[in-house]
């Protein structure tokens, strides 16, 4: 298989090495050094003496007497009450996922069995929703939401996000639904079931894989969202993407600027071990709609 | 599927749908074409001592009545969409009629606020998407080329900038280039000036802001193309070989070509999402040097006076932006699955 004229010459060899160390620290290093800086103080995160003081710790060790320090996290969590933020995010997040995974499930079913030319239509209009940016839409919320009372709290950002969620998981869903043989919920109508018996009993067992991939893209977008949170919840209600957003106004002036690089460590660690744990869902999700076509 | 079941099945998600994505756009329309009632102005007299005077004050009884009743505002037709903040139609004429050469023109545009907004989302758009297309396949072929047991960690890491929270990876990057942060230090060491900042210079800060862009977006094409390179087909490239063709022929005429209908995926997505660019301009704190559409609206709706009209007029225009961007992929739609 690999002859001699299949190999690679070396100059090709090491530009191809090249790119990936390029690469590898163009993706990694950022976070790496941002993890390593939140435990340090302000006079080392930027340092205006001495770039290398970040690594030694030099003003840390003067400060606080250690190499590393405690002092942003107990600052963001604590005194900042970041917790409250990261509570206020689990609760969206989860509320989220369950909704649009329930809602989407059932819609995408229907539109990957309807032969019928409307299902069509419904999906070129999602599509059509799925491409609007969402900050659009919350000039036609605000007044309708302050008219109402209903303005700041966690359930109303739920959900509407769940609703901008939607086009994309019907899609997704859809397509997913798709790959899923037709005989087998049939079949099961045949035997006298109703159609939501079959989606019960024959589908719901066998769609876990796709819906899996499809609630961590919907748990990506309530956990990265900025536009939508930062517009329609109240201080106290705040998620925790828009509260570091806060912080920048507030902390900047009083010096802590370390308060918000280590709520920024904290919002990514969740993340890490997301991508870490389903890799192979991300990759497929990713890439369903390219790929089949 | 019959029709009753097909109903209720899709029904949940219609209605959260036809709510809040639906209505909320026919809202937007119509608060851009209404503005807020002017207050209405009595005069009084007021009589002292030394003569009469009459001052004009806002009669707020009239005005909160007229309010409570008329709740949408005043009709304003399209004014709003010509004024000073949007398209600034007279004001557009009188530099054109002012302006010696059309780099003046584009130079006094960009003063107003609109076409500051569109200028950069537009560069923004055209700038990120190619080369998001050209640094993601670079890396997919690297990333192809290693050793099969660290491709997991490989695409571990190259998928981290993208899973993160816009905001956050924009925060991230603007701490490292700030002058006393890593890449700042690095750049001032470069220019063998001091007092460099990328946070004062509108070129820098565009630059940066469209590194971001790529930065962001690369992982995408990446995986989007590294999938795509394990189903090139085998044995039409050892037919290839086979027949001769050089290295380069290969690619050219078999890879590439098994990639295209990718790269068409690929750029209509990233069309879409770089056109609504928002997130970096918060981070980076650079609406000085630039600004967004999106950001425009979000800038109205969240400053002291809300202005819902003028935020709901920029949202109109770039919905028709967005829908201008996104005809290629309805069609493309369309003809996938309008004929089945």
């Amino acid at each position: 298989m690999s002859s001699k004229a299949q190999k690679r010459p070396a100059v090709l060899n090491i530009l191809l090495i090249a790119v990936l160390i390029v690469w590898m620290l163009a993706a990694a290093f950022p976070f790496l050094w941002t993890l390593w800086g939140s435990f340090k103080v302000e006079g080392d995160f930027f340092s205006l003496a001495n770039w290398s003081n970040v690594l030694t710790g030099r003003m840390t060790e003067i400060e606080t007497g250690g190499s590393f320090t405690g002092q942003g996290y107990y600052g963001a969590w604590i005194e900042e009450e970041f917790w409250r933020a990261a509570w206020n995010s689990t609760l969206v997040c989860i509320f989220v996922v369950t909704i649009s995974l329930t809602f989407g499930t059932l819609g995408g079913y229907a539109l990957a069995r309807s032969t019928y030319r409307y299902a069509f239509w419904f999906l070129l209009i999602a599509l059509i929703f799925r491409a609007m940016p969402p900050i659009t839409l919350v000039s036609g919320y605000l007044p309708v939401f302050f008219e109402w009372n209903v303005w700041g709290y966690l359930p109303t950002a739920i959900i509407v996000l769940v609703a901008i969620n939607q086009p994309f998981t019907l899609w997704m869903l859809h397509s997913f639904f798709k790959n899923i043989p037709q005989d087998l919920d049939e079949s099961a109508m045949v035997d006298g079931c109703t159609r939501f018996q079959a989606f019960r009993h024959v589908i719901i067992p066998v769609m876990w894989p796709g819906v899996i991939t499809t609630g961590l893209f919907s748990f990506l977008l309530a956990y990265n969202d900025f536009a939508v949170t930062a517009m329609i919840l109240d201080k106290q209600n705040q998620t925790m993407v828009p509260k570091i957003a806060s912080f920048l106004g507030t902390t900047q002036t009083k010096g802590n600027v370390m308060f918000a690089v280590a709520a920024v460590v904290s919002t990514t660690a969740p993340l890490f071990l997301l991508v870490m744990f389903f890799q192979r869902q991300i990759v497929s999700g990713l890439t369903a709609g390219a790929v089949k076509g | 599927m019959k029709h009753g079941a097909f109903f209720w099945f899709v029904l949940p998600s219609a209605t959260a749908m036809v709510l809040f994505i639906f209505f909320p756009i026919v809202s937007v329309l119509m608060q851009s074409v209404f503005t807020e009632h002017d207050q209405i102005i009595i005069e009084v007299e007021n009589c002292g001592p030394f003569g009469c005077t009459t001052a004009t004050a806002i009669d707020q009884e009239a005005t909160a009545a007229l309010r409570a009743e008329q709740p949408l505002g005043q009709f304003a037709g399209l004014e709003i969409y010509t004024d000073r903040n949007h398209l600034a139609t007279t004001e557009v004429s009188r530099i054109w009629t002012q302006s010696d050469s059309i780099g003046q023109f584009i130079d006094r545009l960009m003063n107003l606020p609109f076409y500051k907004a569109i200028g950069f989302t537009l560069t923004f758009t055209f700038v990120v998407t190619p080369l998001t297309i050209i640094a993601g396949f670079i890396i997919a072929v690297a990333v192809n080329s290693a050793a099969q047991a660290i491709r997991g960690p490989l695409i571990f890491f190259s998928l981290l900038p993208m899973m993160v929270t816009p905001l956050i990876g924009a925060l991230i990057l603007f701490w490292m280039i700030d002058a006393r942060g890593i890449i700042g230090s690095v750049l001032q060491w470069i220019a063998g000036d001091p007092t460099l900042s990328v946070k004062a210079d509108t070129g820098l800060m565009w630059i940066m802001l469209m590194v971001y862009g790529v930065w962001h977006a690369a992982p995408f094409a990446f995986i989007v193309y590294y999938a795509g390179l394990q189903t090139v087909n085998k044995d039409t490239l050892e037919a290839a070989r086979i027949d001769g063709a050089s290295r380069w022929q290969q690619i050219r005429h078999v890879v590439i070509p098994h990639l295209l209908p990718l790269t068409t995926f690929i750029a209509l997505m990233q069309l879409m999402d770089n056109f609504r660019v928002f997130e970096p301009i918060v981070s980076f704190n650079a609406s000085a040097h630039a600004t967004s559409l999106s950001w425009a609206i979000y800038n109205d709706l969240g400053g002291e006076t809300q202005q819902l009209t003028s935020a709901a007029a920029t949202s109109v225009l770039t919905i028709l932006g967005v829908a201008i961007l996104l005809s290629p992929v309805l069609v493309r739609t369309w003809r996938e699955y309008g004929k089945a």
